[in-house]
């Protein structure tokens, strides 16, 4: 056996080591505790969906008890705060989370480019790692997008046919009664379902959440989640679509 | 049976690299993979063609030295196996079998499926030592462990440091590894005085080689030891609670 150089497999770190932040930003400096960071702000991020998803389930009971709910959304924490004041707070409280979410995301794909350069020649065979697990990558960019999309469309109002502010109930008829951004919506919406699935079991394993006795209810609880969240959201453009609503 | 092999030839650690394809002829059911090896390689040295390299040591299971992916799985398709104890009997006469080394950018590959494993030596370094007395072992039953918690610490133990969590993870992440020889410890009275002081250390060495776990879960089945993904979520806990402890305790004299 031919003698191998020790120096030309020899094992040197690959990713680069930052100078120590004080307690606890120093948490963040680490891929764990990104991951803490990402299980966070997921969380944050689907007690959202879920609040927007029971919010516009009223467009089902009629364009004034939508635009009311809408206009709630603006005098919530009347008469103790400003009008729009909470509703800021939790605008801003939801922009840090999806920045911070989309931070880590992005600096761990590079450690995990940088730690595993080089895929397999053969093919491989996953046992495990599922098709939405192994497309979070992707499913994340597709959400990100489809949300600036939407803020123009429905919240600014520039990607709208006939934007009218406050007339929620229009604005959404105007545009889900195009069949394309109808069906954007319902692809985009199917994306972030995939993101659930996996992301809502994941960040229990993140934040080591896990005890034998209910490890078989985080999947349950992902699937139940999904579904709970996805179902009504793709509704919407549907049922403009077929004239349900309009 | 007769068995097509498409092995992974590197003659060194730049050397170009490729499949070579191999006949095994008369493999009988009963042998392992890597007997299965030891006859192609007998034929190419017949042929006075250069033998595969491959690592092995024990052929019992217990060293893990001998992981390689096989059509597409680390340590082949066999269940809480590792490769030398990968029966032939799963596999099927007139068979294609592709076998490839582990590949990570801390696994630098030597020759042919041999890869350099020592990033693990790193991790298990930095976890540094555990207070106990030296002398003769005490009596087994002078500290109290809850049958439940040396289970779980036994569990985490039977790790052999095979490679195959990472081999098996497309991020080439080490968290089973390292959360499993992390917290048979962690777990035990007698790792409780360096616990804070190991997690830390051990988290930030294994990410200096190591990727991020994305919990695709890939890893607790290619591990010939079943060790389950439990453990990470432990370690993912007691990393947040370490960084706590050892500001307050000033580190426990951790140099980083």
């Amino acid at each position: 056996m031919a003698t191998q150089s020790s120096t030309e497999a020899a094992v040197r770190p690959v990713n680069r080591r930052p100078r120590p932040m004080p307690w606890p930003l120093n948490i963040y400096q680490t891929a764990v505790g990104k991951k803490w960071v990402m299980a966070i702000t997921g969380l944050m991020e689907i007690g959202f969906l879920v609040m927007h998803m029971l919010g516009n389930l009223k467009i089902y009971l009629g364009a004034s008890a939508l635009n009311h709910y809408a206009e709630g959304l603006r005098e919530f924490g009347d008469p103790f705060a400003p009008r729009e004041a909470v509703l800021w707070i939790l605008r801003i409280g939801l922009l840090v989370a999806v920045v911070l979410h989309v931070h880590a995301a992005f600096s761990l794909w590079r450690m995990n480019r940088r730690t595993h350069p080089e895929s397999y020649r053969s093919k491989r065979d996953y046992i495990a790692a599922n098709w939405a697990s192994r497309t979070m990558r992707w499913t994340g960019p597709i959400v990100l997008l489809f949300i600036f999309y939407h803020l123009s469309d429905l919240t600014f109002g520039g990607q709208n046919p006939s934007f009218q502010n406050g007339e929620v109930y229009h604005n959404v008829v105007a545009s889900f009664s195009r069949p394309s951004v109808a069906a954007f919506y319902v692809i985009a919406n199917l994306a972030l379902g995939v993101h659930l699935f996996h992301g809502a079991w994941s960040m229990f394993q993140s934040m080591g959440i896990n005890s034998p006795q209910y490890n078989s209810l985080r999947r349950v609880f992902a699937v139940l989640l999904t579904i709970a969240i996805i179902g009504p959201n793709i509704s919407f453009p549907i049922a403009v679509q077929l004239g349900i609503v309009g | 049976m007769n068995l097509t092999l498409k092995v992974w030839r590197q003659a060194g650690p730049t050397a170009p690299g490729q499949f070579e394809t191999y006949e095994a002829r008369d493999i009988s059911e009963d042998m392992s993979f890597l007997e299965v090896l030891d006859v192609v390689n007998e034929d190419l040295n017949d042929r006075g063609i250069e033998p595969i390299a491959f690592e092995h040591d024990c052929r019992e299971g217990i060293c893990g030295s001998c992981g390689v992916m096989i059509n597409g799985q680390a340590h082949g398709p066999g269940f809480r196996t590792a490769t030398c104890q990968l029966h032939m009997r799963l596999f099927k006469d007139g068979d294609s079998i592709t076998v490839e080394p582990w590949r990570a950018a801390s696994f630098p590959l030597i020759r042919d499926l041999v890869v350099n494993r020592s990033a693990f030596d790193r991790i298990i370094e930095s976890g540094g030592f555990i207070s106990v007395n030296t002398g003769s072992a005490v009596e087994a039953n002078m500290i109290p462990i809850p049958k439940v918690v040396s289970d779980a610490a036994m569990d985490a133990a039977e790790c052999i440091g095979c490679g195959a969590c990472v081999a098996s993870c497309p991020n080439g992440a080490a968290s089973l590894f390292t959360a499993a020889k992390m917290q048979h410890l962690n777990l035990l009275p007698q790792g409780q005085a360096e616990r804070w002081q190991r997690t830390q250390s051990m988290v930030e060495t294994m990410e200096d080689f190591f990727g991020s776990c994305t919990s695709h879960g890939e890893c607790q089945f290619a591990c010939p030891k079943g060790i389950s993904i439990d453990v990470i979520a432990y370690m993912n806990r007691d990393y947040l609670k370490s960084m706590s402890k050892n500001r307050k305790l000033g580190g426990q004299g951790l140099t980083t």
